[in-house]
């Protein structure tokens, strides 16, 4: 057993909290590329993309995330290919996130109205400058508060990244109980730290759905 | 040489049968008790006096803003050392209908905030009580207005609990992880066990949009 002092605890917590931090951001962005990209394919109109994205938002939002950490990790090291824990967390957060973002940012551009496609569509632009320059901007005043409130589900999902002994937040916590058999004060401050990262990022969510609500 | 052999893990069918069976009463016992406990916290958010008012919006906000996994733990590794001592199965259990009570309480909230104000006037004229207005009449075609959303909530409890393996308790994904440890067999095992989520999901999505408009509202 090792004494910890409270301080120790909270600095130790503090330190992983970087690695929580790192990859959620990795998992939002690289999920909001792979995510936007997907979108386009079916904004194209690329053949069988409509039937593709459809069963890739099924299966990544119809099966658990821990599920998918696991295949990516223990499955496919089974056929000879290691994954790093990091990489593999990394490449399923954003996976998952990839599978939410197009789904949410479809019913985005879906509530932009059809005449602006028309319009656009007569003025000869193209699918690329259309997206640009019409639809775009008009989804993405829409996107923002969902997207904002989703990266609150992406930085909780990091959490699971533990369970491949990935040392983030929730790993060092269960690390950090077992050596100062203190699981009752650690995984309180665990918690505590998650919600000091998502409960400022919900409170910004909802204000600024409160803010466009307002402005319509 | 790479070589799939799916017929070792499905061999081993008992136990990913089994597996579902413990995931889905899990569901089943946490969508009761989460829903219950929402419509609780709902009911104070909106009604209660100013101190349970408070209490409820804490701890939905508490849930909501910290992960499924660090509940469990807290729940299942924390509480013992405050003399309360939880079986795998019931920290499971309990850290699920905390976790659905908060989603759903802000759910069943936003179908009872947009109750038309003339229906609870009506209820009222009748010389209904309050709790008679709030059961019957203001809550039913609330949970109706929220089903899907509901639905999905419970869906994603369902999922959120293969985290629940991590502390021992027999559900699906401590099964899969059983099988892969005895043959190996991990790549054909996680494909296994993902599909049977796959299934679950859709199925669970189904069984939900059946009983609710039979057994919560519509009657």
């Amino acid at each position: 057993m090792v004494d910890f002092t409270l301080w120790e605890i909270l600095r130790n917590l503090l330190l992983a909290l970087r690695w929580t931090v790192a990859l959620s951001l990795v998992a939002f962005i690289g999920g909001a590329v792979v995510g936007l990209a997907l979108l386009v394919a079916r904004l194209a109109r690329l053949p069988g993309a409509e039937r593709f994205v459809g069963a890739y938002v099924q299966l990544f939002q119809g099966t658990p995330l821990l599920m998918q950490l696991f295949f990516l990790f223990f499955g496919l090291s089974g056929l000879g290919l290691s994954l790093s824990n990091w990489s593999a967390a990394a490449i399923a957060l954003t996976l998952y996130s990839s599978a939410f973002f197009t789904e949410i940012w479809r019913g985005c551009v879906n509530a932009v109205p059809k005449g602006q496609w028309e319009a656009s569509s007569a003025l000869a632009l193209g699918l690329g400058e259309q997206l640009r320059h019409v639809i775009g901007p008009q989804a993405l005043r829409v996107a923002v508060p969902p997207t904002v409130g989703f990266a609150v589900q992406v930085i909780k999902g990091t959490a699971l990244a533990s369970v491949i002994g990935f040392s983030e937040l929730t790993k060092t916590g269960s690390t950090i109980a077992n050596a100062t058999f203190r699981p009752f004060t650690v995984f309180a401050c665990v918690a505590l730290l998650y919600f000091a990262l998502c409960f400022p990022v919900s409170l910004w969510a909802r204000s600024l759905e409160r803010k466009l609500h307002g402005h319509r | 040489m790479i070589s799939l052999d799916f017929a070792a893990v499905l061999a081993e069918w008992p136990l990913v049968l089994r597996g579902a069976g413990v995931t889905l009463a899990l569901t089943a016992a946490a969508a009761v008790g989460g829903l219950a406990l929402g419509v609780a916290c709902a009911w104070a958010r909106l009604h209660g006096a100013a101190w349970l008012r408070w209490i409820a919006g804490g701890y939905v906000e508490l849930i909501r803003n910290t992960p499924f996994i660090v509940q469990l733990f807290f729940l299942f590794f924390g509480l013992p050392s405050l003399g309360v001592r939880l079986s795998p199965e019931a920290a499971s259990v309990l850290a699920m209908v905390v976790n659905l009570g908060a989603y759903a309480a802000e759910i069943v909230r936003a179908g009872i905030v947009a109750t038309p104000r003339g229906q609870v006037e009506a209820a009222r004229s009748l010389a209904l009580t309050e709790l008679q207005v709030f059961t019957r009449v203001v809550l039913p075609p609330a949970l109706q207005r929220v089903w899907p959303a509901m639905v999905s909530q419970i869906v994603i409890v369902m999922l959120g609990s293969a985290v629940c393996g991590q502390v021992a308790t027999a559900e699906l994904s401590h099964a899969v992880n059983l099988i892969q440890s005895r043959n190996f067999r991990a790549f054909e095992a996680f494909i296994v066990g993902t599909a049977a989520y796959l299934l679950l999901s859709v199925a669970l999505r189904r069984l939900l949009n059946w009983i609710g408009p039979r057994f919560l509202f519509n009657r």
